[in-house]
This record gives C-alpha cells, structure tokens and sequence, in this order.
C-alpha cells in the first residue's frame, strides 16, 4: 500500500504511482463497454434498458459511496446527510428537466393557439402544469434558474456545496464530533427532508418532480440509446471520482485526514486547522454526492422527499461498512454489491424458501436479512468485503492487542489495519 | 350599584305577581279559560297577555300542559257552549264527516266524540305563540327538577329570543341551586346584549361580559361590531379602518370589483377574456390594425383592444392596465353595519378585553400542550438517557424498543378486552419483553463494541431495520389500535380555551414517575451507585469486586424496559405502527443531547425545550406541523453550536478531555 | 537572554478546584527547564492552557518577540507560532509510517490546499531521513508507526516535534517507561534540542532531571514553590516538606 519513502524512484505521475488505480479503470472501462454492447440501444439487447438503467444508477450509488468513504473511511466523520446532498443534486437537476420538458409541451399547445402566446401566459401555462398537484399556479421563486441548463447544473454543484459549508462550519467550529456529530447530520437530514414533504416547500411537496427520464427535446430518442447515454456519462464520473479521491488521500492531505480519524487532537498540536481540513472533505464529498445524484434521479424518473430520510444515508454508511471502510474499491464494492442483491431480493426474482409450515418470501424478509447480516459483518468482519482482498494478498495485522489505532470515535479499529 | 338594585327589584316583582294571583285558587282550569274566554277567543297579541298569564299563574298541574298544546294548536273550542277540550283526529263518520275525539283539559279523559264542524280550533298566531312559548319557558325555569331547569337554560342560550328574557329574569329570584342561578344570571345579560329594552341595558351587559371567555358571549358580541366593505374617492368619516388594497386582507383584484360594484369604475376585462376578444376579431391576419404576430405582449394587446373599441366592435371597458390607476384613485374601509355607536363601542371594548384573556389563556393553553409534548419527549428519551446519557451507548434500536412496548399492549389487548385491567397488564409485560430484548443486544452485540460508539450506531441500526421489518411482517402495515380505557377518555377543561386531554395527563403523570423512579436508582440505590462507578471508571469498579458486564447489562435492560413502557403510553395516544418507534428516534437523540448528556434533569429542559419549541412554532403557523418541526430541527442544530455539551454541561476535567 | 514565554498571574479552576492558582512562570530562547511537583501540582494543565487546549480563567500569556497573547489563539495557531508539545504517552498516528508521520510533522504550510498541492521534494525527504537517523529509526521509516515499541514510539513523537522547528518544545514525562540505556538516549536529544530553542520538561523522576542538569522550577497546588538548580530546591525546605509531607 505505502510506497517505499527514502528510494528515489517514486514515480512522477499519480497514476503510475498507483497501480490500483489503473486496475480499477481498466475493469470499469471494461464494464462499461460490456454493458454498451449487451445493451438494447447499441448493441445486442442482452440487457434489458431497465437494467441497464439499473447498473447506471448502481455507478452513482457507488460514486456517493466514494464520497462516504472519504469523509467516514478516511477522516471518521460519520455523516449520515450525505444522501441528503445526493437529493439535493437530483432535485436541481430535476428542476431544468422538468421545467424545461414542460415548457416544451406548452410552447407546443400553445402555438396552436390564434395569437401568440406572452411570456406571461407561457410561465402561467409552466406554473400550473408542474404544480396543479400541490394547489399553486405560481413558479416559487427558487425555479428561477429552473429555465438555464448550465445555472441548474451549476446549482447541482453549488447548493450541497454550500449547505455543507454552512452547516460543516457551524458544527465543526464548535467541536461537534463522534456520535454527536452524526445525531447532527441526521437531524439536518430530517429537517430537510421534513421541508420538502411540505406542499409550500416549492418542490411539489411529497408528489416529488417526475418525468425525469425524458429529456427535453429529445422525446424521439428511445429510453434504450438515453439509458446507455447515462450509463456511459455515470460511468465517467465514477471514473473521474475514484481518480480525485485517490489523488486526494494518496498525498499529505491524505495522510493528515487519516490523522484526523485516528487523533484529531494530535493533529491540531501538529499545527494543523482539523476544522479546515474536515470542512474542505465535508464539502468536497458534499458536491460529489450532489453530481452522484444529479445522475441518479434522471436514471431514475422520479425523486420524491423519501430518497432523502435520514435511513437512505444509514444505508450509504451501511454499504460502505460492508464493503470495507477506508479503502475505495470497498465503497465501491460494498455500494454496488449491497444495492444490485437488494434490488434482485426484493424485486421478488428471489426465490421463495419454503420451510413447510413457513414461507419466507424475500420481498418481506430481505430487509431483516440485510439488518442482521449487518450487525454480523460490524461485529465479525469489520473490514467488510474488502478484508477479502487482504486475504488474498496476505496483509498481516498490527497487533495492537485489541486496542483501537487512536482515541478518537473514528478511528480505525485493530481489525481494520492491514499493511 | 343603583342599577342593579333597581334590577333585582323589578325582577322581583315580576316575579312575585303570578304568585299573588295564584292565591285565589281557582278549581279548574277549564274556569281558568273560561274568565279569559273572551280575550282567547279574540287571539290578539294586544290583549292576550292577562289570559296566558292567568293560566301560567294558576297554580294548576295542568296549566303547562294547556299552554303546550295551545301552543301547538291542539286545543279546541266547542261551539254550542264555549267549553274548551284538547282535540284529536278519529276518522270519519258514516256521512263522511271528521270526527274528532275530544278529552277533558282537567282529567285528560276521552269525554266525546264530535263532528269537526262543531268545534273551532285555536290557531294563536306566531306572537301569541312566542308569548306561550315564554311563558312555558318559565315553568320550565321554576320546574322541581334541576335537569328540566339546566335543559331549559340550554335551550334558551341555543336559540335565545327576546321574549326569554322576562321569563329568565322571573326565574331567578326563587332559584336555589346557586349553580343555576349564576347560569341564569349570565343568560339574562347574554340575552340583555342582543334583547335589552334600551341602550343603556344593553351596553352595561355587554361591558359586564369584560374578560369572559365563553364562547357564546362572543357569538353574542361579534355580530354587533360586523363591517362591510366600501369604497369611495373620499374617506367618509364613520369608518372602522381603511384598508389598502392589494396588502391587508383584501386583493387588487377583490378592491376592484368592489369599484365595479359601487358604480365608480368600469368592469375590468381580464387577460383570458381580452384574449378571446381579440381572437373574435381577427380580420386578414390583423387585430385592431395590429399583426397578429406582433400580440405576444400584453402592451400590444391592450393597443390592439383600445383600437377595436375605438372602433366601437367591442365594450370599452378597463384591462388590467388601469386596475392600479382605478385603485390608487379611490379609497377602501370596512364600516360597521350596524348604526348604535355606543353599542359598537362598549362592544368593542369588550372583545379587546376578552381578547386579551383569550390570548392569556392560549398561553396556558400553549404551555400546557408544550407541557404534554415535552412529557411525550422525555418520556420516550428517558431510556435513552439511561442507555446513551448515562452508558454512552447509542442504541438506533431504541425507537422500536418503544414500538415493541406498545405491539405488547395491543397483544395484550387481543386476550384482555377490559381496557384498564389489560393497561395494567401491559405495562410491567411491556417492561419485561424490552427488558429482555435489551439485554439480549447488549449480550450479544453491544458488549463488543464499547467504546466504538460509530461502529454501535451502525449495528444497532441493523438491529433497528430489522426489528421494523419483523413488525410489519407480523403485524402488517396497517396501525393497530392500542385503545385507553374509558376513564382516560374525555378532557379536563378550564374553560372554554384551556383544556387538556386525561391521557395527556397521564403521560405526565408517568414522565413525573419516571423522573422519580430514575433520581432513586441513580442516587439511592447499590444499582445506581454500582452504574456511575462503572461508567465512571470500569477497572476501578471491577477491582472493587463490582462486575462490570453484570451491571452494564443491567442498566442497558432497565433503560430498554422504559422504552416499552414509554411504547405503551405513547401507543394510547398515536396509532401503533411499525414505524412508531422510528418517528419518535431523532427527537429523542435531540432531547438528550440538547439537555446535555448524562444528566436526568438536562434530559428534562431538553424535553421541556423541544416541546415548547415546536409548540410555539405551531402556535405562529398553525396550519403545518411539517414547518414546525423543520425549524425546530433548525434551531436545536443552531442551538448546538453556542451550547456543544447541552444546557447542563459537565464540568470539570473529565469534560474538557 | 530573552523571554521567549512569560505566564503571569494565570488561574484555571475546575468545579471549585485551582488547578492554576495566579502562576507566573518564564522561559528563555534557548534555556532547558525541568518543571517537577507532586502529583497535581498543575504541571499538566499549565502545558494544556500554553498549548491552547484549556483557557484560562484569568492571566496574561505573552509569547515570541512581538509579544503575541497566546490566549485567543487556537491549538493549530499556537502549534504554528512554534510551540511543540509532546504528550505523556506516545500519541503517534499508528496507522501510518513512521516516514508519513515525521513527514506530516516537517515545518510547512499547514492550510488545507497547501496539503492537498504539496509534493515531497529531495529537501524534505533528506529532513525525514536525518530526523530518522536521530532518533534511530532509520531502518523503520516504511513501517506502519503502530508496530513500534513503546520506547521508539516516544522517540517518533520527539521526532516528530524536532521537525516541526518549535521555538518552544513542551515535553510530558518523556522518559515514563524506558530502559535506562532509552533514558540516556533521550537525555541526549533533549539537551541536543535546548541548544536551538527552548524546552520544558516535565518530569517526576529526579534522577532524570539531575542528568538534564539545567534550572528547575517545582510547582505546588498551582503556583511556583521555588526556582533555582535542582540542589537550590532540594535544599528549600518548603520542597522538602511538599515532597515528605509535613
């Protein structure tokens, strides 16, 4: 893992630098080029376009698991709102298709019409088709961007970006860590997702914004050529994701973030701001959870305030737990394992087991499953599926007697290490 | 004070004169009508009076009776000879006659049976009626029973008329149950407001009713100060208030039909109607001598319409462009309809005053909702700050250990259908089934992970998903009632604004129990003392022979236990779902982390904080509970950040390491 | 020789408890101090309020040439200023190598971005190397900091505050559970240290601050009991009676 330090020959460039790195490009590369020529829209039609749709949406799952890796895995803040900056980067994205597809359509309706329309009578028309659901007939004054691709997509970086740096500077400043800190976050994402079940919030309240799946302009294009278009766009960023995490945690940042989760008092002495550094990846992982869903929710049709309760953020924690914290590849692994078993379980494609006075049917069943086998792998695997590859590579443990590698809430536990 | 001694004496006489006719004792009642047959036989509101109430004053058991169903058109006079009878249909003779049946007023017996034509019915009109109905109503008032008298007083105040009013005031002097006499004197000044004889009665009842909080008197006051609206190019000088359009309570668009209405402006045309006008009127690609294409504003359009008018195709009227000339040039107030200044103000003065009762009491009322939140909080947090507060374990499973409690009462509930004695059953039941849940996790899971409180967070979480998914498993999805026992129904109400339900109570009860039962482990018992040495310092502890894991379990079983019982007395206030527990977890959290963690009485400002909080948001935006408990959330996170270790914060080194 | 530090007339109470009761207390630019006293004399939290970690409840704490108060500062801002601390038990970042811990500690910006744009260059990887070489670890720069000894952890963390450049380093029982031939060694790096910058020790053990043979200040019950050579303050009889008991 480490390299050797006092030989000369580390390699200049960051990627040669990072074997592992490659290795995982070349197998997403591969994946996604299996999926395009498996897919109904380019290639054979082995897959379905809901699955394909399917596997996109899981490359976006594992980008937030990434973002969730480097915040928990690597500096031991346990934030349970990331999924909440993930609804917030699938609602502002939302915002333009919606609002730009129904724009459409009324434009349409409405030139067919004797006398050309206003701009009065073109936003009314926009207003009340989107929210006639909740009772409102005006655009709420955050759909003023709603019409510029390029501002909403901005919005997608900037609004999670920010709320994480108000919110992370707020709680950071005043010392807020450990459990504490995730009661915060968790609080923060109720609060949201409390607000945007409102009818008056400005987001269609619990109807959500739907019709995401259509692209305005592009209503001739088949869903099966849109669905390998995503996939392609989710597979780049996860590509780009993994590329900037590892450059973030393979220099000092890395080093001084990993100190921060095993002993954020000794870093401070060390005359490091802890506060700015758990800000900066605070917010950095905020934007990449909001990109991560800004790609999601379009795969997805529709996003409602449920996607964003605080239990969609335990389960981002969840899979990066199973997976293996603090190493990549395992929020990578763990987020795509646990989400395509938990689709193909209750999807109802798994088989019933019968025991004869009992039959268990996994659609009922699997979230008991999923709940237990959690509790297992905290208290038996701690390195998650990720532990398998040290197996594989014969890394060794530190022997620290049982004793955790720092003292502080996050840090590594004797189990995790593997060298 | 002269006043009212003029008005006790006037009632008194009133009240008396009856009486002293009585004391001629007449024999019948037959006797009775037949002195006063004359003015019966008349039926005139002018001299009608001394005949009703010569029966009223009788003294005779049958005198209500007779007015009853003279009242209701059922007595009857025999032509041949005056007699009066009650009177009822009984078929026709062979001839094809109507017979009537008639009975005797004094006996009540069936006495004859007669052709109709030889009889003629009474038929007092509507104000002889009202009269008899007043004067029933004092029988009524001065009835033996106490429930006739309180059912007659409801009546009244229900459908309250002028001619009550004398009857009430006659009622008053000889009643005894003082209860009912209050009541009766308060109706007579109710009534007074809307009936009394002259202003100046009318005004001292309305200012006597200062500060009352029934919501009758209200009733009675409100429609003495109604407004309508008007609008005028000058303000006149008898308005209640002006209003500007557009801000306040009344639209541009409302002010403006108000215009249209009093003939100072002419109807407005609106953007849609405009539009279908133009549309009617296109002429070779041209509206008005404006292309078509060139009508995409809404400057254009009115050119285009001002130019068809011109041309007289279409009404001249206003668009939407001169609404806020036509507005700015006339101004809008609310006037009183009703044209008794004194009354208006006196009135006035009175609902100010009550108002700033009713706000009072809506603050006890607040307070008391707060307080009742607050117990719910505490309530389903104690056991936190048991497990979190006290151990340091954060426990995500605490929310369906609460659930768990209240699936047992309802289990309980399907063996046991007497409500209170299941109740009984469930709550130590309850504590047992969480109880042993409790330590069950903290054997097999909780014990591995001390110390890592995030890595608990997680697990426990699993056990939570699961746990919830088992309920829906076995009890469905649908809420599952969980019902108090019948003397849990019903409120406790003050008055007509503070009231609070009996189950609220009783939750507040129990918060208060459990406050105490805590404060006498915690500080008076081995088990309390054994917990803090542990929590304090375990190797110490151990090595004075205290057993740590014992006593770890232990209290992780007791703070599960209260969750349950919390589960059954929440359950008897909300619905019991699988997701109970879950909607309760993040208050919960919040509660014991705002009240400072590891103290019982910080737990309880927290509770008490959130509470109030979130009730007082309420009270600002009644309408959504959502908003509320958003900006609680808010402001519990701000709250953190000037208060990090909560409002009762350790002190001392072991905090600050 | 200038004041590097000057503690004046701090105080810090605990729940009713002065653990810093008015201490007044100054050290040179390059002066080698050994602090001694019983146990809860303050020794520790006297390091805790100069490191920022404890404010205290009145006082003034002047700091470098320019007279900076140290008393609005954060941790990381006093650790910048240059003032190093080492902590009584070794608190090194186990998880990472010894190079990636001394590497982390070199004198460099700290900022967040600065980090995150750093690249380790040929200068600081000889800085690492001849830190390493000092305190013998050498061999042991690509191990993980975990699997130290006890005694070699100590000597990372020194390591670790040589390489920060302090002006002023705070040392917390330094020698608390070495062998003899380990305590000599750290003898040496700390008198080494003192003839660049300042440096405190806090000490129990006499023996050790007989061989760091430099000026001594005990602390009792919060404040300075006496001052001087450590044969100066054996000899005071105030001393005598705190360490005998009366």
């Amino acid at each position: 893992m480490t390299d050797i330090p006092l030989s000369n020959k580390r390699p200049r460039f960051f990627l040669a630098a990072n074997p592992s790195v490659l290795v995982f490009l070349a197998l997403l590369g591969l994946f996604t080029l299996g999926v395009t020529l498996l897919s109904e829209g380019a290639g054979t039609g082995a897959l379905s376009t809901s699955f394909v749709k399917t596997l996109g949406k899981t490359l976006c799952l594992c980008l937030v698991a990434i973002a969730m890796d480097l915040v928990w895995g690597y500096c031991g803040i346990l934030s349970l709102g990331h999924f909440a900056f993930f609804g917030i980067g699938g609602y502002a994205i939302g915002m333009w298709l919606m609002y730009a597809r129904t724009e459409l359509i009324v434009m349409e309706s409405l030139t067919s019409a004797t006398l050309p329309p206003t701009s009065q009578e073109v936003s009314d028309a926009i207003a009340s088709q989107i929210f006639g659901v909740v009772g409102a007939s005006e655009l709420p004054s955050i759909w003023v961007f709603a019409h510029s691709l390029p501002l909403q997509l901005l919005a997608v970086i900037i609004v999670p970006g920010l709320l994480a740096l108000v919110f992370g500077w707020l709680a950071f400043r005043s010392r807020v860590t450990g459990v504490y800190l995730s009661i915060l976050t968790q609080a923060m994402t109720l609060a949201l997702s409390l607000y945007l079940f409102q009818n008056d919030s400005g987001l269609r309240g619990n109807n959500g914004l739907s019709g995401l799946q259509n692209l305005p302009g592009l209503d001739d294009m088949p869903q099966s050529i849109i669905s390998v278009w995503f996939f392609w766009a989710s597979a780049l960023a996860l590509a780009l994701g993994y590329l900037l995490a590892n450059w973030v945690i393979s220099g000092k940042f890395g080093n001084v973030i990993r100190g921060i989760r095993d002993d954020e008092a000794r870093v401070r002495f060390l005359g490091y701001s802890v506060e700015g550094y758990k800000l900066f990846i605070f917010t950095l992982t905020a934007v990449i959870a909001g990109i991560a869903g800004a790609l999601y929710y379009p795969q997805a049709g529709i996003i409602n305030p449920a996607e964003i309760a605080p239990i969609a953020s335990i389960y981002l924690a969840v899979w990066v737990a199973i997976g293996g914290r603090g190493r990549l590849y395992g929020a990578v692994i763990g987020a795509a394992f646990v989400s395509l078993v938990s689709s193909w379980f209750t999807g109802g494609q798994a088989p019933d087991v019968n025991l004869g006075f009992y039959t268990i049917k996994w659609v009922d069943w699997w979230t008991v499953l999923l709940g237990l086998s959690f509790v297992l792998v905290t208290l038996f695997a701690p390195k998650g599926i990720g532990g398998l590859f040290d197996l594989l590579f014969h890394r060794h443990l530190i022997d620290r007697h049982g004793a955790d590698l720092g003292p502080d809430q996050g840090s590594k536990r004797e189990e995790e290490t593997g060298q | 004070m002269a006043r009212l001694m003029k008005a006790a004496l006037l009632l008194l006489a009133l009240s008396v004169a009856p009486f002293i006719a009585a004391a001629q004792e007449p024999s019948s009642i037959q006797q009775v009508l037949q002195e006063h047959r004359d003015a019966i036989e008349k039926s005139s509101r002018r001299t009608i009076g001394p005949a009703i109430d010569a029966i009223a004053a009788s003294g005779l058991p049958q005198a209500p009776e007779v007015l009853r169903r003279w009242q209701e058109k059922e007595l009857w006079q025999r032509e041949a000879d005056g007699l009066f009878f009650y009177a009822e249909e009984a078929g026709e003779d062979p001839a094809g006659e109507d017979l009537l049946r008639l009975f005797d007023l004094d006996q009540v017996s069936e006495v004859d049976v007669v052709p109709e034509d030889d009889m003629a019915q009474l038929k007092p009109n509507s104000g002889i009626r009202n009269m008899i109905g007043a004067a029933l109503v004092r029988f009524q008032l001065s009835d033996p029973d106490p429930q006739v008298r309180l059912s007659g007083l409801d009546s009244i105040s229900r459908d309250p008329e002028a001619s009550h009013l004398t009857a009430l005031r006659a009622a008053i002097v000889d009643e005894e149950d003082t209860s009912i006499r209050a009541r009766k004197e308060r109706l007579v000044r109710l009534l007074e407001v809307r009936f009394g004889e002259d202003t100046a009665t009318r005004v001292a009842a309305i200012r006597s009713f200062a500060g009352d909080l029934g919501v009758d008197v209200r009733g009675a006051l409100n429609p003495l100060v109604t407004t309508e609206l008007g609008a005028a190019k000058v303000l006149p000088e008898d308005v209640a208030r002006e209003i500007r359009p557009g801000k306040d309570t009344l639209s541009a668009e409302d002010a403006y039909t108000l215009l249209v209405r009093a003939d100072l402006a002419p109807p407005l045309i609106d953007r849609a109607e405009q539009k279908s006008a133009l549309e009617a009127n296109i002429d070779n690609g041209m509206v008005g001598g404006v292309a078509i294409a060139e009508l995409d504003t809404n400057a254009a359009r009115d050119q285009a319409y001002a130019n068809l008018a011109q041309a007289g195709i279409v009404d001249a009227v206003a668009t939407e462009s001169d609404l806020d000339d036509a507005l700015a040039a006339h101004v809008f107030f609310e006037r009183y309809t009703l044209d008794e200044p004194e009354i208006i103000s006196a009135a006035l003065d009175t609902l100010r005053s009550i108002d700033r009762t009713v706000s009072l009491n809506q603050f006890f009322d607040l307070v008391l909702d707060a307080l009742s939140l607050g117990s719910i909080y505490f309530l389903a947090a104690i056991g936190l700050a048991i497990t979190f507060g006290v151990m340091g374990v954060i426990n995500m499973a605490h929310g369906e250990f609460i659930m768990m409690g209240a699936y047992t009462g309802y289990v309980v509930q399907q063996f046991i259908p007497d409500y209170t004695l299941s109740i009984i059953v469930a709550l130590p039941l309850a504590f047992a089934v969480t109880f042993a849940a409790g330590v069950a996790m903290e054997r097999l899971v909780i014990r591995w992970l001390y110390h890592r409180p995030l890595e608990t967070l997680l697990a426990t979480f699993g056990i939570s998903i699961a746990l919830q998914q088992l309920a829906k498993n076995i009890f469905g999805t649908q809420a599952r009632p969980l019902t108090a026992p019948d003397w849990l129904g019903g409120a406790l109400s003050f008055n007509d604004v503070v009231s609070i339900s009996y189950i609220r109570i009783a939750i507040f009860v129990l918060a208060l129990i459990f406050l105490g039962l805590f404060l006498l482990v915690m500080n008076r018992t081995r088990l309390g003392l054994e917990v803090r040495a542990v929590t304090q310092n375990p190797r110490m502890a151990a090595s004075m022979g205290i057993n740590p894991d014992r006593i770890n379990m232990l209290t992780f079983g007791l703070g599960s236990g209260i969750a349950g019982i919390a589960g059954v007395a929440i359950g008897l206030y909300a619905k019991v779902t699988s997701e109970l527990g879950a909607d309760y977890i993040v208050q919960s959290f919040m509660t014991v982390v705002v009240g400072g963690v590891g103290n019982i009485w910080g737990t309880l400002l927290g509770a008490g904080l959130i509470g109030f909080l979130q009730k007082s948001i309420e009270w600002f935006n009644p309408s959504n509970t959502l908003a509320a408990q958003t900006y609680m959330i808010l402001f519990i996170i701000l709250f953190i950040q000037f208060r990090p270790k909560g409002i009762i914060a350790l002190k001392g080194r072991a905090a600050e390491a | 020789m200038t004041t590097l530090l000057e503690v004046s007339g701090v105080s810090k109470t605990f729940d009713g408890f002065k653990a810093i009761n008015n201490l007044s207390f100054q050290i040179g630019e390059r002066e080698l101090r050994a602090v001694i006293g019983p146990n809860g004399a303050g020794k520790t939290t006297f390091m805790d309020i100069v490191t920022g970690k404890t404010r205290p409840d009145e006082g003034r704490i002047v700091y470098g040439d320019k007279g900076a108060s140290l008393l609005k500062m954060s941790e990381s801002r006093i650790a910048q200023a240059g003032i190093g601390r080492k902590f009584q038990r070794p608190t090194v970042f186990e998880d990472q190598t010894v190079f990636d811990n001394l590497m982390m500690a070199l004198k460099n910006k700290r900022g967040p971005i600065a980090a995150l744009l750093y690249r380790l260059d040929q200068r600081d990887r000889e800085k690492v190397a001849a830190l390493a070489e000092s305190i013998g670890l050498r061999a042991s720069l690509p191990r993980p900091a975990g699997e130290l000894s006890h005694g070699q952890k100590q000597w990372l963390e020194i390591g670790m505050l040589l390489a920060q450049e302090p002006k002023l380093l705070l040392v917390d029982e330094p020698a608390a559970g070495m062998t003899p031939a380990e305590r000599e060694h750290t003898t040496d790096l700390l008198k080494e240290a003192a003839k660049t910058r300042a440096v405190v020790v806090v000490e129990h053990d006499m023996e050790f601050v007989r061989r760091l043979d430099c000026k001594v200040t005990v602390l009792h019950e919060g404040s300075v009991l006496a001052e001087g050579s450590l044969d100066h303050v054996t000899k005071n009889q105030d001393v005598i009676d705190v360490y005998l008991g009366r």
